[in-house]
């Protein structure tokens, strides 16, 4: 049912493209209005939202354990999974970041039966989600890398490479881009786990499904404009360059799709700071990732702590309570006759 | 109130501003963009097919072409007037637009478009850049 909701909203957006832009002849409204207002609520509400986590404290170290932290000589530790310095941190985050590490090491459960035939539960590996998680992630780089020959004139030559290298099996006619089948492989996996997974179906939310589905309309739409529509690129390439360098000229003679595709780009803009998509700039702070397992190395002054409160210790506190104490007829270290 | 590891935060954002207004940067100050202006033969007016055909669909149109040539021997293309072309890029098509650096370039390097009529094809000499 989630699912559907998400599907209807993602529709109910492709419709409001489709009639805004076409019945309703609101081209500009559609090709610069709504882009740019998004683009400006993405970074705005980006900075906004990563400001707000800064504000708050930082909690002790986890130090999460992957491997062997720091000890003695003759233990080796493994300074990427449990690292204890700066750049051995900067390591794990920047393998975290780049190769999805975590992700690798995902397992599930399974029931298995040992020689007596009786079942045993272990944890194997399973690294469908790495794959596919990686696939759709890179994928999506190297599509918005490349979107960049519409927003740079002259178009730089690692775009023209990017290009070159994404094109490179010569298929079909505008030429078939690998990574528009590897997005589509790589969110068809991850949201057919979602829909076929009983465990995963259970868990999942509107704000699971509709960030997903709105990746693969906006993937869908796009290769409808490229393989099927055939839009005129140079028009596209003068609306996208008058966005970026703000000289506003009415669009002329675009198909629809394009439309269509800008709204639903422009939806992921500002979607993006309120969602679970804020990850990426969230997975730069992450505290089991981003803090060395130093913790008997540096003292941790815990940031909440109100310095008004003082130590308190148990002497003092039977000084304080023993009259009481001593009537409710606990024990104590000394009665009150000793203490006076 | 209190940024926590302030200095680490603000680069990251700094850096995520410089990732994200990059296209801003790169064509500020630069005047408006537009559509290359191509030189158009002198003394044909009308294309194998409309304008708003070729725009779009120009290389389907020439992969068809290059199918029913080469792999079907069909040498002739009926257009939606029902006027008949000798199906060659370099004898019906380069016949008018004979400037590739004037006509074909002008679009393809700005949409970095490759196409790979060149693999085969010769370029006509005096034209290559």
């Amino acid at each position: 049912m989630k699912a559907i909701y998400s599907l209807i909203l993602v529709l109910a957006l492709v419709v409001i493209a489709t009639l805004g832009a076409g019945a309703a002849k609101m081209q500009t409204i559609f090709a610069y209005c709504v882009p740019g207002t998004a683009f400006v609520i993405f970074v705005v509400g980006f900075v906004a939202k990563i400001i707000g986590w800064a504000k708050s404290p930082v909690p002790f170290r986890i130090p999460t354990t992957g491997g062997q932290q720091q000890s003695l000589d003759w233990i080796p530790q493994n300074k990427w999974d449990n690292p204890s310095t700066g750049p051995q941190t900067a390591m794990r985050m920047f393998l975290e970041i780049v190769t999805f590490r975590s992700l690798f090491r995902n397992t599930k459960v399974v029931l298995k039966h040992d020689d007596g035939k009786n079942p045993v539960v272990a944890y194997v590996s399973n690294k469908w989600l790495w794959l596919f998680a990686i696939l759709f992630h890179y994928s999506f780089l190297i599509i918005v890398l490349r979107h960049m020959r519409l927003f740079l004139q002259p178009v730089p030559q690692v775009i023209v490479a990017i290009e070159f290298v994404d094109s490179v099996l010569q298929i079909y006619t505008p030429i078939l881009y690998q990574t528009d089948t590897l997005i589509l492989a790589g969110a068809g996996f991850l949201l057919a786990r979602r829909l076929f997974d009983a465990k995963l179906r259970y868990i999942s939310l509107v704000n699971d499904y509709f960030p997903l589905m709105l990746i693969l309309a906006i993937a869908l739409s796009g290769m409808y404009m490229r393989y099927i529509a055939k839009v005129d690129i140079m028009a596209i390439k003068e609306v996208v360059m008058g966005l970026t360098t703000f000289h506003f000229k009415a669009p002329v003679g675009i198909d629809i799709s394009f439309y269509v595709h800008l709204f639903l780009v422009s939806t992921l803009l500002v979607y993006f700071p309120f969602s679970k998509l804020m990850h990426l700039g969230g997975v730069f702070l992450s505290p089991t990732r981003n803090l060395p397992n130093d913790t008997r190395m540096h003292h941790h002054e815990n940031p909440w702590n109100n310095p008004a409160i003082k130590p308190h210790s148990y002497e003092a506190y039977e000084d304080e309570f023993r009259e009481p104490m001593f009537e409710a007829g606990l024990p104590l270290e000394k009665n009150p006759e000793e203490a006076a | 109130m209190k940024l926590y590891n302030g200095g680490k935060i603000i680069t990251g954002l700094v850096i995520f501003l410089g990732i994200f207004l990059a296209p801003l940067a790169y064509n500020a100050g630069k005047a408006a963009y537009s559509q290359p202006k191509l030189k158009l033969p002198e003394n044909e007016k009308e294309c194998v097919e409309s304008k708003e055909f070729m725009r779009t669909k120009h290389m389907q149109l020439l992969n068809e072409w290059r199918d029913y040539a080469l792999r079907d021997g069909q040498r002739f293309y009926v257009n939606s007037k029902g006027k008949e072309f000798e199906m060659s890029l370099q004898k019906t098509c380069m016949k008018c637009h004979t400037n590739k650096a004037e006509f074909c370039d002008k679009c393809h390097n700005d949409a970095s478009v490759t196409p790979y009529c060149w693999d085969c094809h010769i370029q006509p000499e005096g034209l290559k850049k």
